[in-house]
């Protein structure tokens, strides 16, 4: 499964084919009123087919911008993103996205939010309809179908957005702190069932986070990274059996020395300021 | 509407704070139609009461009866000739609604340039400003020479009456949309044309029917309006008639009647809105069951 190269930050002329998700000493700029603003310097990632890898540190250190820049929705000032080999230019279809809000939209349906995503790609509607039903019994939305977003908790809409994010059956799944707003026993369940649908989907994904115990649960790697100028601290490999029980994996050894390390690195590069 | 049946079930799997959703009520135009109906019958407890009030009052000869008449008599005038007043409500109405109509499409189409066109935005919404804030009476005589005594300048003054509210709301509203959602219409490969009709423009219609409502009662008050600088017919012209030969019954029916329609037009729009917007309208429930 995780192709165990802990050097992530190789050379930049890796022109390896086969990797999901290449990123080559990126740096993101911003140009405010007052200053220029480097979100992001020399990050290079490289992620293979079927990864779950998690992002955490400090707030502002630019992992969401991360996301967008393999998603297209973002450029980088410098360097090269590519998705499958090939160089992200603009906004990429072959991705799913969940936001840390759901982005549901009021007027329709958990259905027909779901759907939202096959109407805007044009796919067969029968074929579409078919998925939704998989989806929905596989997210543990059965009985919720027909209700509106402002009927459904929050679980249960973030259950949705994700819905619309795999109906397509993307080959990479990009999640902004998907379950930031949830409390915390909705969060761990919402955590279980998301590992075990990254283990049926067989989709990579990228799972940006606040929480350490979701990156080590969720992840084969996690990636650390600085305060702004955000680049990569460190990319622990989570020695973690891949069927994982979630209160086991809580009290296993592996599970504290990973959680520990990335502790460290985060409360070692605050304090470093 | 899907009639909904299986949504008391709770799911199979481990449930993630699925609780709130336990009590979902049925949706649909029909549960709207039935909850307005609910929601009706207090406004008019209200009407009922003043008009008992201003019965009694006219019954114990508190006030001249030429001063107020009784609402008897007021009914009497307008069923002596009932002919009379049809002919000028309708003439009435259809100015109303023509304007109403044209501000509609006028409004809705500037304010999608306004949201698509940050240039045409800051060049216009100081002129619509502009135009907003002079009187309308102090203009519809300018109408009446330029367009004659016929429907036009009716027409025109309840346009512009209307006309601001509906932009300023679909402008709102087609600005409110959650960035996130737009990003995301990206990444599902939708253009703009796409994302238009199936998120902004839904999304601007909970505040579209708001600024509906306002103009809808503008554009009553902008065809009378019209009708008192200038017209041989229409409810403003029977008013004006009435009060000339100190007719209050007449002044008083006309006044009624023109209430009503304004009234009606307002209903009209609210009664829409529940059939568009049936999980607004269920929101909106939500909210005041809570407050009380």
């Amino acid at each position: 499964m995780t192709v165990g190269n802990t050097t992530t930050q190789r050379s930049a002329d890796a022109t390896a084919t086969g990797a999901a998700v290449e990123i080559d000493q990126v740096a993101v700029r911003f140009r405010t009123k007052k200053k220029d603003v480097t979100a992001l310097r020399d990050v290079s990632v490289r992620i293979e087919p079927g990864e779950f890898v998690a992002i955490v540190g400090a707030s502002g250190c630019g992992k969401s911008t991360l996301l967008k820049l393999v998603s297209g929705l973002l450029r980088p000032s410098s360097g090269q993103v590519r998705l499958h080999g090939e160089d992200v230019r603009g906004p990429r279809r072959d991705i799913g996205y969940v936001f840390q809000r759901a982005a549901l939209l009021d007027w329709r349906t958990a259905r027909r939010n779901i759907l939202l995503q096959a109407e805007m790609r044009g796919m067969p509607r029968a074929q579409a309809r078919q998925r939704v039903d998989e989806l929905i019994a596989m997210t543990g939305l059965t009985g919720f179908e027909d209700a509106y977003p402002n009927e459904l908790s929050g679980g249960m809409q973030q259950r949705v957005a994700l819905c619309r994010a795999l109906l397509h059956r993307p080959p990479v799944l990009l999640m902004d702190e998907p379950f930031g707003a949830l409390d915390a026993l909705t969060r761990e369940q919402m955590n279980v069932e998301l590992r075990r649908i990254w283990r049926e989907t067989g989709t990579t994904v990228l799972l940006v986070t606040h929480s350490i115990a979701e990156a080590v649960y969720l992840a084969n790697r996690v990636i650390v990274m600085t305060p702004r100028p955000g680049t990569v601290a460190e990319v622990i490999d989570v020695d973690l059996p891949v069927e994982r029980d979630y209160g086991q994996t809580m009290s296993a050894p592996e599970f504290a020395r990973a959680t520990g390390r990335i502790r460290d690195l985060l409360g070692a590069t605050t304090t470093a300021e | 509407m899907a009639a909904q049946s299986t949504i008391e079930q709770p799911e199979r799997t481990a449930p993630a704070g699925a609780t709130a959703s336990a009590t979902r009520r049925p949706g649909g135009a029909g549960a709207g139609l039935l909850r307005f109906a609910r929601n009706t019958w207090r406004p008019a407890a209200v009407l009922a009461a003043i008009l008992v009030v201003w019965w009694l009052v006219t019954a114990a000869d508190l006030v001249k009866p030429y001063l107020v008449p009784s609402p008897g008599t007021t009914l009497d005038v307008v069923l002596a000739q009932p002919g009379y007043f049809a002919h000028h409500t309708w003439i009435t109405t259809y100015e109303t609604v023509l304007g109403f109509a044209i501000a509609i499409v006028v409004g809705v189409l500037s304010a999608v340039v306004m949201v698509y066109s940050p240039t045409v935005e800051k060049s216009l919404y100081p002129l619509l400003l502009f135009a907003q804030v002079i009187p309308k009476i102090a203009i519809a005589p300018l109408f009446i020479v330029w367009l004659g005594f016929g429907l036009s300048p009716k027409v025109v003054v309840a346009v512009l009456m209307a006309f601001f509210p509906i932009v300023i709301s679909t402008v709102t509203g087609m600005k409110s949309i959650d960035p996130e959602m737009l990003q995301l219409s990206a990444t599902m490969g939708a253009g703009p044309a796409q994302t238009f009709r199936k998120i902004r423009f839904p999304a601007a219609l909970p505040h579209l029917f708001a600024g509906l409502k306002v103009a809808a009662t503008m554009a009553v008050t902008g065809a009378v309006v019209g009708e008192f600088v200038g017209a041989n017919e229409g409810l403003g012209y029977v008013i004006l008639q009435a009060n000339g030969n100190l007719d209050t019954p007449t002044l008083f029916a006309g006044l009624i009647i023109m209430s009503l329609l304004g009234v009606l037009l307002f209903v009209v729009v609210e009664l829409l809105e529940y059939l568009v917007l049936p999980w607004q309208a269920s929101r909106r429930t939500d909210a005041t069951t809570t407050t009380l």
